[in-house]
């Protein structure tokens, strides 16, 4: 890919528990990738909205406050509406069994306490090759 | 051969030890040269300035610390019954976890609380929450610490008007409301008004309670959040005595003597697991803020000198993968609270990396204090580690470090310029992403995360808040707009409103407003109409 991959990373509700989603937005930008840190205490809408306003190819969404049930699917399902080549992806304190209903909303992959940086590069390196060739067949 | 056996004798695990990433370079050994410089009057004894021993001349040989486990989850009645729970468990004092909205000021039916409601902490939306939430528990009885800062002046209202259909006068009340508000801008982010309004309201809260509550700490001046974002420990405390500077000073400004509100400010720190590095933290922050008190603003009351502190084991240092060994992290975290000196306790339970705690690893965790109180003996003796050539050497090396920090924003003009440029913050960030490094790298081994990993992953039992404490919340939110006086309401609002405007204390004007049942939304509202409303600014 020759173009430089861009990643928004955000917070949505009112949890201020930011240190993962900086140090996320630190790594990925030294993994290449072009971040735009929005910050926190963020509606879904306005998570969305500066989704397509900066032109991303991935959204990170961050919540370790408990609401990430109500906040993630529905960030998702705005940033669809507009764009849906969009890949989202979260982390944060969010329980195993949550994960599967996460995914089945569409957020392509939770990342826990104890993941490495390069994961969630390489992930996101991966499911964006995956997009694009997909879109070629 | 003798020179073969010689070297490999010699030979190290590592080219460098270092306490913590961002640390101390430790060496081999720690000799009595490594304290030629130590003078007797740094060290002291116990009870005397500088205090770097403890500032109770007995120690724990007294009274033991506090055992306060910070909890707060769903409705007003489940925590209820959990405060009672760690009663019979021998909990000696509570601390509320207040949900977000509270803490951010919105009412529980507001747009922004969507998918919070009762998650992070208990939902209060008005009087009527906290006279439930204290059912059964006589207030002049129990010591109660609030987590709460940019809506501190709110609750704290609250409390009193609930202690006082209790029958209780304010002046009996003992407690603590953490009502630290640059350490939100620097890490927490529970922040509403600007750092000129908060300050304000900061101040008032400290002179109020000055005035007229003569048990309770009218702040509670935190390291944990800026150490959970990724501050080592030289930057908690740095910039923690720099956040209390900045404090002593706006409360001077107010035209206060520093004798009549200084015995009454409390502090919160961190305890990660390299225990020697946490010790030495304690004692040189002890040793720190007397010498700032004393000589920096001639503080003479005893009481002034003394950082009394409460301390809480590392949430960040928690694993989600094999969460059994969490449990051994949280003991040697609150060993090291405890080989320091600290005057309350919180231990984190082993499933805070998955989800809120199950009420199994909550007594767990609170045992583990009450194994270290009653069967460690590290009790029985005041400042145990104190001697330790090593300990003594890293107390100096802290001190030293802090203070390079205290400098560095006394050179800016204080924290709330440093905050406002970023700096703290910035320096945080950075160390949280050399951690990370360190990490990924295997450089800073995690048990059971870079080395000694499995593929168990077996997910322990966790607590779960459902949807309906949401419903629950604001139906019962609904009722109470719908059965109060409104135009009372109305009238307080305006009055605080008024107050805000001007210079005069705001404590009275809200404890007006709680005993109407005037919601938080309701009066944060009315103060973000005179003070306006605060963005972070971007520091990546």
């Amino acid at each position: 890919m020759n173009k430089k991959i861009r990643v928004l990373i955000a917070k949505p509700g009112l949890d201020g528990h930011d240190r993962g989603a900086k140090v996320v937005a630190s790594g990925l930008r030294d993994a290449g990738m072009e971040v735009i840190y929005l910050g926190l205490r963020l509606t879904p809408e306005q998570i969305a909205e500066a989704a397509l306003q900066e032109d991303v190819d991935v959204v990170g969404l961050a919540c370790l406050s408990g609401a990430h049930m109500s906040l993630f699917p529905r960030t998702v399902e705005l940033v669809r509406q507009r764009d849906n080549d969009i890949l989202v992806i979260g982390g944060g304190i969010i329980p195993k069994k949550d994960i599967p209903a996460l995914k089945k909303a569409g957020i392509a992959e939770v990342f826990g306490p104890g993941t490495t940086l390069d994961e969630i590069a390489e992930f996101i390196k991966k499911a964006l090759e995956k997009n694009a060739d997909d879109n070629q067949d | 051969m003798a020179q073969m056996k010689r070297s490999e004798e010699l030979t190290e695990r590592k080219k460098e030890f270092r306490t913590t990433v961002g640390g101390t370079v430790v060496k081999r050994v720690y000799l009595s040269s490594d304290l030629a410089g130590l003078k007797e009057e740094d060290t002291g004894l116990p009870g005397e300035y500088p205090f770097t021993r403890h500032i109770m001349p007995t120690g724990y040989r007294g009274r033991l610390w506090t055992m306060r486990q910070y909890a707060g989850f769903g409705t007003v009645e489940e925590t209820n019954e959990r405060y009672k729970f760690l009663y019979r468990q021998g909990q000696t004092g509570f601390s509320v976890a207040f949900q977000l909205p509270t803490q951010e000021g919105y009412d529980s039916d507001h747009p922004l609380a969507a998918g919070e409601v009762g998650k992070c902490g208990v939902a209060v939306d008005s009087l009527q929450d906290m006279e439930q939430l204290w059912e059964g528990i006589p207030l002049g009885q129990v010591s109660t610490s609030m987590t709460i800062n940019a809506t501190a002046p709110i609750l704290l209202a609250m409390y009193i008007a609930c202690a006082e259909k209790q029958g209780i006068d304010r002046s009996k009340l003992e407690g603590t409301v953490q009502n630290d508000i640059l350490k939100e801008y620097i890490a927490r982010n529970t922040y509403i008004f600007g750092p000129a309004a908060s300050m304000r309201l900061v101040t008032d809260v400290c002179a109020y309670c000055a005035r007229e509550m003569p048990k309770w700490n009218s702040i509670s001046i935190s390291g944990y959040h800026m150490r959970e974002a990724g501050a080592t420990a030289d930057q908690e405390a740095g910039f923690t005595l720099a956040n209390g500077i900045a404090y002593v000073k706006a409360m001077l400004d107010k035209g206060m003597q520093v004798d009549s509100f200084a015995p009454r400010f409390s502090f919160f720190f961190a305890a990660y697991t390299n225990v020697l590095e946490e010790v030495a933290k304690y004692r040189a922050l002890r040793r720190m803020w007397a010498r700032i008190m004393k000589e920096r603003f001639g503080a003479q009351n005893p009481k002034s000198l003394m950082l009394r502190y409460h301390v809480q084991t590392d949430g960040f240092t928690l694993t989600r993968q094999q969460p059994l060994n969490n449990t051994v992290r949280v003991a040697l975290q609150a060993l090291a609270a405890v080989l320091g000196g600290c005057q309350s306790l919180h231990t984190n339970s082993f499933d805070e990396a998955l989800a809120l705690p199950g009420e199994t690893a909550v007594q767990v965790a609170l045992r583990t204090q009450q194994i270290i109180a009653y069967e460690s003996g590290v009790a029985d003796t005041v400042d145990p580690l104190g001697g330790s050539y090593f300990v003594e050497t890293l107390t100096n090396q802290i001190e030293s470090a802090a203070s390079k920090y205290i400098a560095e924003i006394d050179k800016m003009g204080g924290a709330l310029k440093a905050i406002e440029q970023g700096y703290i913050q910035k320096e945080i960030a950075r160390s949280a992403y050399e951690y990370q490094k360190a990490v990924d790298s295997g450089g800073q081994v995690v048990v059971g995360v870079n080395k000694f990993a499995t593929h168990d992953e077996e997910e322990t039992e966790t607590l779960e808040i459902g949807a309906e404490v949401e419903q629950k919340q604001i139906k019962r939110l609904k009722a109470l707009k719908h059965s109060r006086d409104n135009q009372k309401v109305k009238e307080v609002l305006a009055r605080v409103r008024d107050v805000a405007s001007g210079n005069e204390n705001i404590m009275p004007a809200l404890v007006e407003a709680a005993k109407v049942y005037a919601t938080v939304g309701e009066i944060s509202d009315a103060l973000r109409s005179v003070f306006g409303e605060y963005r972070e600014p971007n520091i990546l």
